[in-house]
């Protein structure tokens, strides 16, 4: 019987074989075939997490820390990993109810789906972390991240360095992918000038995930790893102290101060008034600020130091005077009669000073500020050869040299070219050939369509300083490892054809504005300042109608004068004669630069400026209105919603 | 080799051994590549039995004991109490229908003292060893018909019971004894038989069944055709051809639907809809899609031992006991998947080599039952791993994690080879 039955023995191999052979054709097409369970696999298993390297920190000149980092913390949860817990106990910890809570989930599983994480909620405060550290253990699901945020330890510079936030579609789209969604760039200052040096490098891990989505060790031993490389420091000009103080003399005024190391160009202090904490945006409420910093009638967030073109007024002076000398048009010794106005034009232009002989000389003309002298020495200029139109094309193209009606290139983005108007313009308003030196002459003591911004106003000041050149105006003197972009601030502009004896002329000048003209105020004892006020008319269209508003305050001075440090520009928008405030804000500002303090007999003048409000009207009644307007839409939301909105106070710093 | 002329170890078919061993380490390694981690210490949990691979080292240890004993007893045991142990088993079966504990949803475990042990993992050993008992019985002839129906009997009433306990898969592997059967004997047209329902089984699921009705009647109406020449002489083929019409077609009809509705229960019925891709659920899709990604992420040469990201990382449930291979598969490729089932089919054909060999009868069929059942049980979780076949709880013998199923294919194995020693012993 089981003789016949052997044959059988073969059939059973051939069963056993066969489908052991189904078995190996189907490992063939899952594992050497198909490509596409590798794929799921590592979507499944490998996450890839993107590590964020410190952005660069930032030094002032005295090595002080200005810009760090903080770590602040999100709160992450995924959503699948969330189970029995105490909601209520968790809402009261963070600081939200119910039914946000529910809100919050249903938002990560829409944006991240249930088993990827994603922000509950941002940056959380050091307090809120304090307390959810010590109960995160209770939570299953949630996760504290640690997010870099800028941290600035003093609450000043705002205008300068700028600002960070999460990058949007049109950056990245810009960049050709090179960031990513949830990368933070710096949207403004120096965060955005040298967002490719502050950023540093990302660095990539692969982690290897469980299941349930938790970390379980780098994949493959960290072999596709790339690490981060921290951003680079820079360091800047800027002396902080000197910053503090400028912010604080601007208080409750508007305008800007600008303070140059004539030497190098580096930028000592740059003040825009009103400023406001920097701090105001970083973290979680950063949207929230930038919206009311955006519509404050103030306009904090309009860097006025490089952004606002002022007409210069009688800062302009020196530079005309330069001019003249130059192209020989007038000698030091050149006077005019002048009782109070020039009449020369045919329509009066008034003249601070009435004082008899007051522009006697280029000297007492500076020091006294004398209009008639400079209206008369510019018509000089652009007349003298009889044609007007080459004197003003000569003219711009001089004035341009002294880094006017052009960008100076400072390490800020957003800085206006100021405007020096030409010959084009006044052809395009009164037709070619129909003007004359009359019709343009308020150009000559810095009124009409001139316009500067505070910087430039600096870097005239620095140039005169230097007797002749200057170096573009920018705030980081030092890269750390070196960066090529910064070599252009290395570079000398000179000054052409301007002889030594003329600055020397206009030096004086500017001196005995100091000593007994104009600037008494902005006498420091022991240091010779050389200065120059100016007071500058000013318009501007409220509700529709044109309105002269009290003039600017400006005053433009470099100190010492045998070997200037420091060459400044103050700006304070409608506060009246440029002697009255601008030049004791410079003074202050000089002495603290020079003599690292302030004399204890000027304290009282510091206090008074600090104390002064001179916001226009204008501005405050347009901040009113928009008080009051989000009053009444903080209302109709506490009404909607039925929880009562605090209303910020003392937003402002 | 002087081991082998130890009295302990006289006669043993060593290949058989070592394939054996060499599969228990297969198993250790990779229960081991499930549970560990990086930076554990190894000796720390094997000392307090603390993971899975800790016990297995454990089971492996008792295992051991247990071949030896079985080395040391007389083969002629084996034979004078098959019978009784298959009613013993047939009483444990019943008894666990009674006082059975539920584990993971199959009413099929036994608690002794703290300890659990499936007897339905064991009565396939006393099964076996019953129906080599009745086929070598002298008064047997395997021709009769009613020698066939109560062998088949023999096989398929712990099945049945089996099926009550809520364990299909275990049940399903009862049916492997058609083929020491066929070997003795059995007609071939009843494999046959058997295979074809399967299909009819099969495509009476995938196919609508009215469609599947015309089929089979054009078929009929085909063959019918085609033998219509000297029709009168064959009134019997006629008759035959629409007799299994007849039941083919009720079959499709109703018995398929009936069974699906009242016989099987939801979750296999939806397994066996997933197996064949006729319904897409996620939930009893889960298993096998995330077996197949980790087997089919291995590639060629796999990920490298303790590299596999799927298998390692809780992805595929079951990890240690059923979906053992997965590990194999993610670690060590399509080339390790090879290698393994090299051995498998080294030790099956050596199995089959040993059986041929016997003068007994007894020692044969039970060779050939030896062999069905580690066959089946490793087609089946294999297939079901690389979604050839449908879900079923069973494990890959001598791997997967777990005593009862270790100790049930250690006893199998040494019991034929302690039976092969003893080959040149008087017929039995």
């Amino acid at each position: 019987m089981s003789v016949f039955n052997q044959s059988r023995k073969t059939v059973i191999q051939l069963i056993f074989l066969g489908i052991v052979g189904a078995i190996v054709l189907r490992l063939f097409f899952l594992q050497v075939l198909q490509k596409k369970y590798k794929q799921l696999a590592n979507e499944q298993a490998i996450e890839r997490k993107v590590i964020y390297p410190g952005r660069g920190i930032i030094y002032d000149s005295r090595g002080r820390v200005v810009v760090n980092n903080d770590a602040l913390y999100d709160l992450m949860v995924t959503p699948v990993a969330v189970k029995s817990m105490d909601t209520a106990y968790f809402c009261n910890l963070v600081d939200i109810d119910t039914a946000q809570f529910r809100r919050l989930i249903y938002r990560a599983i829409v944006k991240n789906s249930r088993v990827r994480p994603s922000v509950f909620i941002p940056l959380l405060s050091p307090e809120e972390y304090g307390r959810l550290q010590e109960n995160l253990y209770q939570f299953p699901g949630f996760e504290l991240v640690e997010r870099p945020v800028r941290n600035y330890p003093y609450p000043a510079g705002a205008s300068i360095f700028g600002y960070t936030a999460e990058v949007d579609s049109a950056t990245i789209r810009r960049s050709k992918d090179f960031y990513l969604s949830g990368d933070f760039v710096g949207k403004n200052g120096l965060e955005r000038s040298y967002e490719p040096v502050l950023m540093g490098k990302r660095g990539i891990q692969y982690l290897v995930r469980d299941v349930r989505n938790r970390p379980q060790g780098p994949y493959a031993g960290g072999m596709y790893d790339t690490p981060s490389v921290a951003g680079r420091n820079l360091y800047l000009a800027l002396d902080m102290d000197l910053q503090t103080l400028g912010e604080r003399l601007m208080q409750n005024k508007i305008g800007a101060i600008v303070a140059l190391d004539p030497k190098t160009g580096g930028v000592l202090a740059l003040v825009s008034s009103p400023d406001f904490n920097p701090s105001l945006l970083r973290g979680a409420d950063r949207s929230s600020n930038y919206a009311r910093l955006l519509h404050d009638p103030e306009e904090p967030l309009f860097n006025r130091a490089i952004q606002a073109g002022y007409p210069p007024g009688s800062t302009f002076k020196p530079v005309d005077a330069l001019i003249a000398l130059n192209q020989g048009v007038i000698t030091p010794a050149f006077g005019i009669v002048c009782l109070g106005a020039y009449y020369g034009c045919g329509r009066v232009y008034k003249c601070t000073e009435t004082k008899p002989g007051h522009a006697s000389s280029l000297l007492n003309a500076i020091a006294y500020s004398c209009n008639s002298y400079f209206l008369q020495v510019f018509r000089m200029i652009i007349d003298q050869n009889h044609h007007v139109a080459d004197g003003l094309v000569n003219w711009d193209h001089q004035l341009s040299q002294f880094g006017l009606g052009h960008r100076l290139g400072i390490d800020l983005p957003g800085e206006s070219p100021g405007y020096i108007p030409d010959t084009a313009h006044y052809d395009k308003v009164f037709g070619k050939g129909r003007w004359n030196s009359c019709t343009v002459v308020s150009v000559g003591i810095g009124q009409g369509e001139t316009v500067e911004t505070p910087l430039q106003i600096a870097n005239l000041m620095a140039i005169i300083a230097n007797h002749g050149f200057y170096y573009t105006p920018h705030l980081v003197m030092r890269v750390e490892g070196g960066d090529p972009a910064i070599a252009r601030f290395r570079i000398k502009h000179e000054i052409p054809q301007v002889d030594e004896s003329d600055y020397q002329t206009v030096i004086k000048g500017m001196e005995e504005v100091v000593e007994h003209g104009t600037a008494f105020d902005a006498q420091i004892p022991g240091i010779n300042i050389c200065g120059k006020t100016g007071t500058a008319e000013n318009y501007k269209v409220i509700n529709g109608v044109r309105v002269k508003l009290k003039d600017h305050s400006l005053f433009g001075a470099f100190a010492p004068m045998e070997n200037p440090k420091i060459a400044i520009c103050v700006v304070v928008e409608n506060a009246g004669f440029g002697a009255t405030w601008a030049a004791p804000i410079a003074s202050l500002m000089m002495e603290k630069y020079l003599r690292d303090t302030i004399a204890t007999d000027r304290l009282p003048l510091l206090q008074r400026i600090e104390a002064a409000d001179l916001i226009p009207e204008y501005i405050k009644v347009e901040k009113q209105q928009v008080d009051s307007l989000e009053k009444v839409s903080l209302h109709k939301l506490a009404v909607r919603t039925g929880i009562p909105v605090p209303i910020a106070s003392n937003f402002h710093r | 080799m002087n081991r082998k002329n130890t009295t302990l170890a006289r006669g043993i078919d060593w290949p058989v051994v070592y394939l054996f061993i060499a599969l228990t380490l297969v198993g250790v390694l990779s229960i081991f590549a499930v549970e560990h981690r990086e930076g554990e210490s190894v000796i720390n949990t094997l000392f307090h039995f603390s993971k899975t691979y800790a016990q297995q080292v454990k089971w492996l240890g008792i295992c051991a004991i247990l071949a030896i004993i079985i080395l040391q007893v007389d083969s002629k045991l084996f034979t004078a109490t098959a019978n009784l142990l298959y009613v013993a088993g047939i009483g444990l079966l019943l008894l666990v229908l009674v006082a059975g504990k539920d584990i993971k949803g199959s009413h099929s475990w036994l608690v002794i003292g703290g300890f659990q042990f499936q007897p339905a993992e064991l009565c396939k050993l006393f099964t076996d060893l019953a129906l080599a008992k009745y086929l070598s019985g002298l008064e047997t002839n395997f021709r009769r018909l009613k020698s066939q129906i109560i062998a088949i009997a023999i096989a398929l009433i712990p099945a049945f019971i089996t099926i009550f306990q809520n364990e299909t898969g275990l049940a399903l592997v009862y049916f492997c004894f058609f083929i020491p059967m066929y070997r003795e004997g059995l007609p071939g047209e009843v494999l046959v038989v058997a295979f074809s329902l399967v299909i009819l089984v099969i495509s009476a699921l995938l196919v609508n069944k009215d469609l599947l009705f015309i089929i089979l009647s054009a078929i009929a109406l085909l063959v019918l055709y085609l033998s219509r020449r000297g029709m009168a002489r064959r009134r019997v083929r006629i008759i035959l051809v629409v007799l299994i019409w007849g039941f083919c077609s009720s079959f499709v009809m109703f018995a398929v639907p009936f069974a699906f509705k009242h016989v099987l229960r939801p979750y296999q019925v939806t397994r066996i809809n997933v197996m064949l891709g006729k319904e897409i659920n996620p939930q009893a899709g889960y298993n096998v899609m995330q077996s197949k990604i980790a087997i089919g992420s291995g590639g060629f040469l796999g990920k490298g031992y303790l590299k596999g990201t799927q298998t390692r990382f809780d992805f595929v449930p079951e990890q240690s006991t059923d979906f053992i291979f997965c590990t194999i598969g993610e670690e060590f490729g399509f080339f390790g998947s090879l290698v393994l089932l090299g051995i498998y089919i080294a030790l099956l054909m050596r199995i089959i080599l040993i059986a041929e060999r016997q003068r007994s009868v007894f020692t044969r069929v039970y060779a050939y039952g030896v062999a069905s059942i580690i066959f089946f049980h490793m087609a089946i979780n294999i297939g079901m791993e690389v979604g050839l076949a449908p879900v079923i709880g069973i494990p890959l013998p001598l791997i997967s994690y777990g005593g009862s199923s270790l100790m049930t294919f250690t006893a199998l194995t040494f019991i034929l080879l302690r039976l092969d020693a003893d080959r040149q012993m008087v017929l039995r």
